[in-house]
């Protein structure tokens, strides 16, 4: 294993205003190996592959390069060196075409600064086809799907001879297909000896593509361990400290009468025939992979979409396919998957993200009613124990974990009979997932009915009472109790696939 | 051929077809054109049209270095002030030093300003709407201090000889607008500098995240910008043979919307010098021609703000799902 490692970093430092964000850092990469980097948000990651890609100066520590010291002044100096930084949020210009975004910044000109178009055309082609593009140097990058344009990204190694790849979230907006191609390109760079650093909250992809395993908490190295001689549940413990038993709280299973019963919901091209129903006190976890249906039959129940055919039934009472706001009046709440576009004002404070969408409760004749939205604010912070300096901070500044709280709040305090949260947890740190997953639990005590949808195996059999399972459009499987285990919603899912591609 | 040309166009009648989609302003050109020429005898003469390309080009070239600016998401508003310090600088100085240094001078007020603007936008992180519009009413009192409130005369009125140069109808300072956009297009199309005007204005963390220093870029186009405003105001003094203080008031806005008109993206990021011909002109034969009708000029204004609208709306529609 200690063949010369290709990047080593040597007790890295770095400090922030009121904050050790690296504290004494060390690790190496391995030419040819997929070293994983987790942690909760805040626990240094970012920050770490920031300094290797020259988007930051540490303060203290060295970083040893191809067996040399080296300093990275700079990310166009990173990217001449052999590092690249395969960032989240792609960062690429979508009026530029394919060829200049691999090339972004660093074209090949003569003296004079005028580009070489044939020779940047002609590089760019050659990293498109090492990687095995569908597309040519030409095309405008705007006009490219997500994953097309990771490969843009990725072509950067191609045409910069990387060393060292470190890509981040690369997985955030791919579907499942997409995510495969992308295995595929990341064991192909590997193969080629290149060193590869990758940082990821889902787990399982950990597990799936990565040799070593480094754990970073408080900007401190937890360890680093073998992949194969490693499970779940012990990096988790070294992520947050505790064990995996303790991350799961499922409610205890005393259900009331029924909440909400759907029959025969069906819109033609996105899912056909659905029929459930859900009880005061009782999870249910929808299950599927991405483009199963279930996002879009919650939207219809809700009123968000109009179904083709279906009955629906309200404590068990037939009512109409309601529209939104009768959907709320009556007690319905659905806490949608993108929380940035659709959920929070992200320059309000959580005070005024809290009351927005019920300002009829905190106001008489259209004068707020401060004193009252602060109390409701005040006991929604400690309920879901909410980290935010005030109730006027503004929540762009809060972590993805403590957004999603505010979400919630926004719901709950309508005081709803059956909500409904599409993924979640999607996006946030582990220590703010097992407090949602927490307050599931919680709820359905208390004696909500509650809807979750993920696409997290684990954390849908962990939360859920009842599970079905989803793909293409129907509810192919239907599990409880002992039943409800990874294997047979993978056959559910992957059985019925197989079946349909038959 | 514009940066963004559509390279999944095939046939040549395709990619006609999707040059015309990203510089629609040629179409509404060549209507008002047709228009004004059915409306009236005297629009399409050879004269006129001379005239128009030579009153096009003081806000052309204006529009150019504001192009520039504007495809990098900033925008500069002082233009029609430094125009007006340049005109003064030019002609008052001449009784010290002649008219070539005073013309140089001028010129360098306007490099200077543009650089003070770009220097102020890049390294206060103040937008560019708030930083020259300070520059916009800082150096028209600039100007009524150095000229005192007075319109400057020429001392020798060869002064005014030197852009009499006319090639068939057109006349230099139309020449020099055509070759400056030439130029500009060349820079956008095949430079480094002209790639970064696009990445930086695109995407500014991406350029950042590249490598490229985007600071020093962004003060290299105010430079561009300030330089070009001040080539307007020798040209317009040389045109007029007097440097008056009011010279080039709100042509800062209609330098805007020739861009906008021509297509550039206000927020940055598309564009190009094509597009900018496109609107300078459509926005000239459109003054030309409603004048030429003996239009009263309040329904002129009137008539030019739909005009704005509408192309604005055309844009939209024609690429509806093209551009983000």
């Amino acid at each position: 294993m200690m063949e010369a490692a290709i990047l080593k970093v040597r007790g890295i430092t770095k400090t922030f205003p009121g904050v050790k964000a690296l504290d004494d850092v060390s690790f190496d990469i391995q030419p040819g190996e997929v070293h994983a980097l987790v942690g909760e948000n805040g626990a240094g990651k970012s920050t770490l592959m920031k300094v290797l890609a020259g988007l930051y100066k540490p303060d203290g520590g060295e970083i040893v390069y191809q067996g040399a010291p080296t300093q990275v002044a700079g990310p166009l100096d990173a990217r001449q060196k052999g590092i690249l930084l395969i960032h989240q949020e792609l960062s690429l210009s979508p009026e530029l075409s394919v060829a200049e975004n691999i090339y972004l910044g660093a074209w090949p000109t003569n003296r004079f600064g005028v580009l070489k178009k044939r020779e940047l055309r002609r590089n760019a082609s050659a990293a498109l086809d090492a990687l095995g593009c569908g597309f040519g140097p030409d095309v405008r990058v705007g006009t490219l799907s997500v994953a097309m344009q990771q490969m843009v990204e990725i072509a950067r190694a191609e045409a910069f001879s990387a060393n060292v790849v470190i890509f981040d979230e690369p997985t955030a907006s791919l579907t499942d297909t997409e995510k495969d191609q992308l295995f595929h390109t990341i064991r192909g760079l590997k193969e080629r000896g290149v060193g590869i650093v990758y940082i990821s909250h889902k787990m399982d992809e950990i597990f799936d593509i990565t040799d070593r395993i480094t754990v970073l908490r408080d900007g401190q190295v937890q360890g680093t361990v073998d992949t194969c001689d490693t499970d779940l549940n012990r990096v988790t413990r070294m992520m947050i400290g505790r064990t995996l038993d303790a991350y799961f709280v499922k409610a205890k299973a005393e259900f009331g009468s029924e909440v909400l019963r759907v029959e025969g919901l069906s819109k033609s091209g996105l899912f056909d025939d659905v029929s459930f129903s859900v009880k005061e006190g009782e999870v249910l976890g929808l299950y599927g992979l991405v483009g199963a249906g279930r996002s879009e039959v919650v939207e219809t129940i809700f009123g968000v979409r109009r179904a083709d055919a279906g009955r629906l039934f309200w404590k068990e009472g037939r009512i109409d396919l309601p529209t939104p706001r009768q959907s709320i009046d009556m007690g319905m709440a659905l806490v949608p998957e993108s929380r940035k576009e659709q959920g929070l004002v992200l320059m309000m404070g959580g005070r005024e993200n809290t009351s927005l969408p019920h300002l009829r409760l905190f106001s008489e004749v259209s004068i707020m009613n401060k004193p009252r939205e602060l109390a409701v604010f005040e006991k929604y912070r400690s309920a879901l124990s909410i980290k935010t300096t005030g109730p006027d901070q503004a929540v762009s500044q809060l972590s993805g974990g403590n957004q999603q709280k505010f979400v919630l709040a926004k719901w709950l305090c309508a005081d709803p009979k059956l909500i409904i949260l599409d993924e979640p947890t999607r996006g946030i740190d582990v220590g703010s997932k097992s407090a949602i997953h927490e307050l599931i639990a919680d709820l359905a005590e208390r004696g909500l009915a509650v809807i979750v949808i993920s696409s997290e195996m684990p954390e849908v059999l962990g939360v859920s009472h009842r599970v079905l399972a989803m793909s293409e459009g129907a509810v192919v499987a239907e599990f409880e109790g002992d039943a409800l285990t990874e294997e047979h919603l993978i056959d559910a899912v992957s059985h019925h696939r197989g079946e349909a591609a038959a | 051929m514009s940066q963004a040309t559509d390279i999944r166009a095939g046939s040549p009648l395709q990619s006609v077809v999707s040059w015309l989609l990203r510089n629609h302003i040629w179409v509404f050109l060549a209507l008002t054109v047709t228009v004004f020429s059915l409306a009236s005898p005297y629009f399409l003469t050879v004269n006129n049209l001379g005239n128009i390309l030579t009153q096009a080009a003081f806000i052309g070239i204006l529009a150019i270095g504001m192009t520039m600016v504007m495809i990098d998401g900033e925008i500069d508003l002082s233009v029609g002030a430094v125009l007006a310090l340049a005109s003064a600088l030019a002609i008052g100085l001449q009784d010290h030093m002649g008219v070539w240094p005073a013309v140089f001078l001028g010129l360098l007020s306007g490099a200077a300003l543009g650089f003070l603007n770009g220097t102020l936008v890049a390294l206060s992180g103040m937008h560019s709407f708030i930083v020259t519009l300070g520059g916009l009413i800082g150096i028209r009192g600039l100007v009524f201090v150095y000229s005192g409130e007075n319109a400057l005369m020429v001392p020798d009125f060869s002064y005014t000889e030197i852009p009499e140069i006319y090639l068939g109808p057109i006349s230099l300072t139309a020449i020099i607008f055509f070759a400056l956009a030439v130029l500009f297009q060349w820079v956008l199309s095949s430079t480094r500098h002209g790639r970064e005007t696009y990445a930086v204005g695109d995407n500014i963390e991406a350029a950042h995240d590249a490598g490229i220093n985007v600071r020093r870029h962004k003060i290299i186009n105010f430079t561009i910008c300030g330089t070009l405003a001040a080539v307007c105001g020798i040209l317009l003094s040389m045109r007029l043979g007097t440097a008056e203080p009011n010279a080039g008031k709100i042509w800062e806005l209609w330098t805007i919307i020739a861009v906008v008109l021509g297509g550039t993206r206000l927020q940055g990021g598309f564009g190009s010098m094509w597009m900018t011909i496109g609107g300078v002109l459509t926005l000239a034969v459109l003054r030309n021609g409603l004048r030429l009708l003996n239009t009263p000029n309040y329904v002129e204004l009137m008539v030019m703000g739909a005009v704005l609208v509408l192309a604005l709306v055309l844009d939209k529609l024609l690429n509806h799902g093209e551009v983000p």
